[in-house]
């Protein structure tokens, strides 16, 4: 029996814009074999091919699944509007890439949540399958609807619609699911609802079905669950030992151009630095380092499979890893790469140190430098545990400009808890004067600011704190704008604050947000990441017919006792942690990385079977985060990165609000995927790590 | 030494784009281990150089590319190494060396042979469309360029259109030879022109026309391997 789609698909793609997002192909695909016997899994990523097909927790999946006898993975991606009108309209459902198979011929169809506007896509794949998108009216044989990442540690605004959640690292889950499924497929049927609760039983899953929402008037009271065989309390799975996962060993190479399109190798998991408004760094811990031989071994073998000339080094904060130099040196010194490939360290660290290990790996294509200080002053900074120092800042602004690099581009949120204007200026001041650095070595230099708009993320510190209304965040743009009016080099670019908010009012909604996010996806919108398609009409609108406000979703500041829409679902991290934490945030209190420094208690050790598994007992050289630094000089500029005309102000400030040195700085460490703003380049980055489906 | 490559392009791998295909040869290349030659400066790249760009969705057996090398091998040799490295679809119909002399392939190249599907039509609808196309003084098209619409004449490089044997379903066959100056036609163009519906494409041939005779960018007879014509569906 053959059920490939293809004759109907192709005529249809001389119609469509980028009609090779539709023909797979790619080195490393499989095309299994569905036989009795294997479940069949269908591992989707709901946005375009060029943004998913890299995600790399899709492919380690991908390669489990596909390497059981008793489950078997193809993959789709969403298509894009021209391509959906065509299925559409020539009756052609979602399908599998490999085979060319119906999505609802699979057994399970497996979501990737990497970000919160791709939801009313979910939706809309779920009913380009051909299924019924609310999960209680999925009947008996319909494919099991599952979703993982990030995203899932507030699955609530898709409860509705997702049959079970995974928390966590997918790597050991996707068997046990394949497992349970199996006993169903193979021998006596059982019945929908008795597949839930055999499936809630597994560490890491998350059945919404089985738990009830309640309410006190208007306010969420708990989630609480509806049988006595289902847990109150669902913990996250995490792996051990990432050097037993070396994964994927068959990176997919895509035959037409995709974001990050390069080998990717994960150096590890998880992240301590304890950057607060990180939901990435909070979900992901403790930190998990692959040995520094599989490391070799994987950018070796990798490089001579794929034909890549770009190898990317990938983890939250790549400059952390224990065995980074030497990483990154013999990739560089191994004569097979002769000079020909280039190294790259997504979410560079921002110090001096970090600067040189950028200046050894790109001794030729020394384009461009990104770094992610987050925060326009120091105290801000304290604020959000994002502790870079002023000299590491400008040690790291200068020597990149010493090396070579004429463009550098700043990432900055704003909208922080107990930000001030002076806050917000201290952006524009920061900018202003890495510039001035940067006119010390070249004649022309671009320094790209980049502005977003901070949205508080479950599992945080700030799960508490009320996001900026739209008008107070195109008020602080506005005044970032004014004051860099004229400024030689700088360029300011923004995320739009209406994205902010519709992202603002999925990251934190509980149950009821479902409503809005499926009234957004009846009224056509889908691709809500892309500012073409963006609109944020169809959101307030959602909101108002579910009887609901930006104002109480979005802006309200939480109260400590409140119940959670989340607090019946597990990152390891104790409650009472983050809201310390929280309140330590406010006085401008720091952490500092747990790694190299002795254990806070936040939860996740203790609670889980894992612990920091990092070579290196010590912080990197020149200190990290806290750990081999005097934090009390963070906001004292060294004087000689001081403008003659402001020397005056730099001589003796030590950190400190009042202080006015203490108005500049840039920092580094994980890019948080804090706002996804609307995609107006189509690019974001689509976190590496992490094994969620 | 340069080594010039003739290829072909089938299946479904024909809806990538000709700079996708630059980059499948690129990625091949190196992981053929073959000693290509880079360009220098800030972001080196191989030296490679296709020949016409072969308009995405368009089959072909009858790509070229000319690679560059920086030690002397058998041509052959290239073919061998590399073309089991290609995507599905894409495979090595020959190799050679230019002659010694000769410009790039975009310069040489003076016409392609094409065989375009038109389903739903039969031999003696099409014939008579052909003859009327070319009993025609000009063909005028108007198309958008740098913001300004402007007529082109693609009479001159109709050099010759007939239809071939008709399959009870699939229509028939047109067999197009397509000069590239004053410019080159697309198939696409060609249905627009003949107002046909366009099957698909598949370029067969690429000739360098000089004094009077028609040669072939390599002077090998194109033998086919399995790979190359397996159709990728
Ligand atoms: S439990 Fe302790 S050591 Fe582990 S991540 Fe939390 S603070 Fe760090």
């Amino acid at each position: 029996m053959t059920s490939s789609l293809w004759p109907r698909i192709e005529p249809l793609l001389a119609q469509v814009t980028k009609p090779a997002r539709y023909i797979g192909g790619e080195l490393g695909a499989r095309e299994p074999l569905h036989e009795p016997g294997r479940v069949a899994w269908l591992l989707i990523y709901p946005d375009t091919y060029e943004i998913g097909l890299p995600n790399q927790g899709l492919q380690i999946l991908y390669e489990i699944l596909n390497e059981r006898e008793d489950a078997l993975a193809e993959r789709a991606y969403a298509p894009w509007t021209d391509m959906e009108r065509a299925m559409r309209s020539a009756g052609i459902p979602l399908f599998s890439l490999e085979t060319t198979r119906p999505a609802a011929e699979f057994d399970v169809l497996a979501f990737n949540l990497s970000a919160e506007l791709t939801y009313t896509n979910v939706l809309n794949l779920i009913d380009l399958a051909g299924l019924a998108v609310r999960s209680k009216e999925r009947t008996g044989d319909a494919p099991l609807v599952v979703a993982g990442g990030h995203c899932a540690f507030n699955p609530e605004p898709l409860a509705d619609f997702i049959d079970a959640f995974v928390l966590g690292d997918g790597e050991e889950v996707v068997g046990e699911i394949s497992e349970v499924l199996l006993d169903r497929v193979a021998d006596h049927p059982r019945g929908r609802h008795e597949l839930l609760r055999a499936l809630a039983r597994l560490d890491g899953v998350y059945v919404p079905a089985l738990y009830e929402a309640r309410y006190d008037g208007t306010s969420l009271v708990g989630v609480v669950p509806r049988f006595r065989d289902v847990p109150e309390r669902v913990e996250k799975r995490a792996i051990g030992d990432l050097g037993e996962w070396p994964l994927p060993k068959q990176q997919l190479v895509p035959l037409v151009e995709v974001v990050h399109d390069r080998l990717n190798v994960e150096v590890f998991r998880g992240c301590t630095r304890g950057c607060r408004f990180c939901q990435a760094g909070m979900i992901t811990r403790p930190v998990r380092e692959r040995p520094a031989s599989q490391v070799d071994e994987m950018v070796r073998a990798g490089l001579a499979r794929t034909g890549y000339d770009e190898v990317a080094l990938t983890s939250l904060s790549s400059a952390d890893f224990s065995g980074i130099e030497h990483a990154v040196s013999s990739v560089i010194n191994d004569p097979q790469c002769s000079g020909q490939v280039s190294v790259s360290l997504p979410s560079l660290r921002v110090d001096a140190f970090t600067v040189g290990i950028a200046a050894e790996i790109q001794k030729v294509r020394r384009t461009g430098l990104t770094f992610a200080p987050e925060g326009g002053t120091w105290r801000m900074r304290q604020v959000m545990n994002k502790l870079i120092r002023e000299e590491d800042l400008y040690s790291a602004v200068d020597s990149a400009f010493a090396q070579g690099w004429r463009r550098v581009k700043l990432y900055f949120l704003i909208g922080l808890p107990t930000e001030t204007d002076e806050d917000v200026l201290g952006i524009a001041e920061l900018a202003r004067r890495c510039a001035e650095i940067g006119h010390r070595y070249h004649h022309n230099v671009t320094l790209t600011t980049s502005v977003g708009g901070f949205v508080p993320k479950p599992h945080t510190p700030f799960q508490w704190f009320g996001q900026d209304t739209i008008e107070e965040l195109r008020r602080k743009v506005g005044m970032l704008r004014d004051a860099l009016r004229g400024a030689r080099g700088v360029s300011l670019r923004w995320h739009g604050a209406e994205a902010t908010a519709a992202e603002g009012i999925v990251s934190r909604g509980d149950r009821r947000v479902g409503a809005v996010v499926e009234h957004v996806w009846r009224a056509g919108g889908t691709f809500q990441e892309w500012s073409e398609h963006f609109d944020l009409g169809l959101w307030t609108a959602g909101l108002e017919a579910a009887g609901l406000s930006l104002e109480d979703t979005v802006y309200r500041h939480r109260e400590q006792r409140e119940v959670l829409p989340w607090d019946h679902l597990s990152a390891g991290l104790h409650r009472d942690f983050l809201w310390q934490d929280f309140s330590e945030a406010l006085h401008e209190h720091v952490l500092e990385d747990c790694r190299w420094t002795p254990c806070y208690d936040c939860g996740v050790c203790t609670g889980l079977p894992v612990e920091h598994v990092v070579a290196s007992s010590v912080p990197p050289a020149g200190g990290s985060q806290g750990t081999g630094q005097d934090i009390s000089v963070g906001g004292l500029m060294p004087a000689h990165f001081v403008h003659e005309a402001h020397r005056d102000m730099a001589v003796g400030a030590a950190g400190g609000a009042e202080d006015p040195a203490a108005r500049r700085s840039l920092g580094s460490g994980p890019r948080a995927r804090t706002t996804s703003g609307a995609r107006s380049m189509g690019i974001v980055d689509t976190r590496a790590s992490g094994g969620g489906a | 030494m340069i080594v010039r490559m003739r290829f072909g392009k089938l299946g479904k791998v024909r809806w990538t784009s000709h700079r996708d295909v630059a980059r499948m040869w690129e990625r091949a290349l190196r992981r053929a281990k073959l000693p290509v030659a880079y360009t220098g400066g800030f972001s080196p790249r191989a030296r490679l150089s296709f020949g016409l760009a072969l308009p995405t969705g368009c089959e072909s057996v009858a790509e070229y590319l000319d690679v560059a090398l920086e030690a002397e091998l058998e041509p052959a040799l290239v073919a061998e190494r590399v073309c089991p490295l290609l995507p599905r679809g894409i495979g090595v119909l020959g190799a050679g060396e230019p002659e010694p002399g000769s410009g790039s392939l975009q310069e040489e190249v003076t016409s392609c042979m094409w065989e375009i599907s038109v389903p739903r039509s039969t031999r003696s609808e099409l014939d008579e469309v052909l003859s009327r196309l070319m009993g025609a003084a000009s063909l005028p098209i108007l198309r958008e360029r740098k913001g300004h619409v402007v007529s082109d004449d693609l009479r001159p490089s109709l050099l010759a259109l007939f239809a071939q044997h008709t399959h009870d379903e699939l229509g028939t066959t047109l067999v197009a030879e397509l000069g590239t100056r004053p410019r080159g036609v697309r198939p696409a163009e060609l249905a627009e022109l003949l107002d046909i519906e366009l099957g698909l494409a598949r370029r067969t041939c690429q000739w360098i026309e000089r004094g009077g005779s028609k040669f072939e960018p390599l002077d090998v007879l194109p033998a086919v391997p399995a790979v190359a014509v397996e159709r990728a569906s």
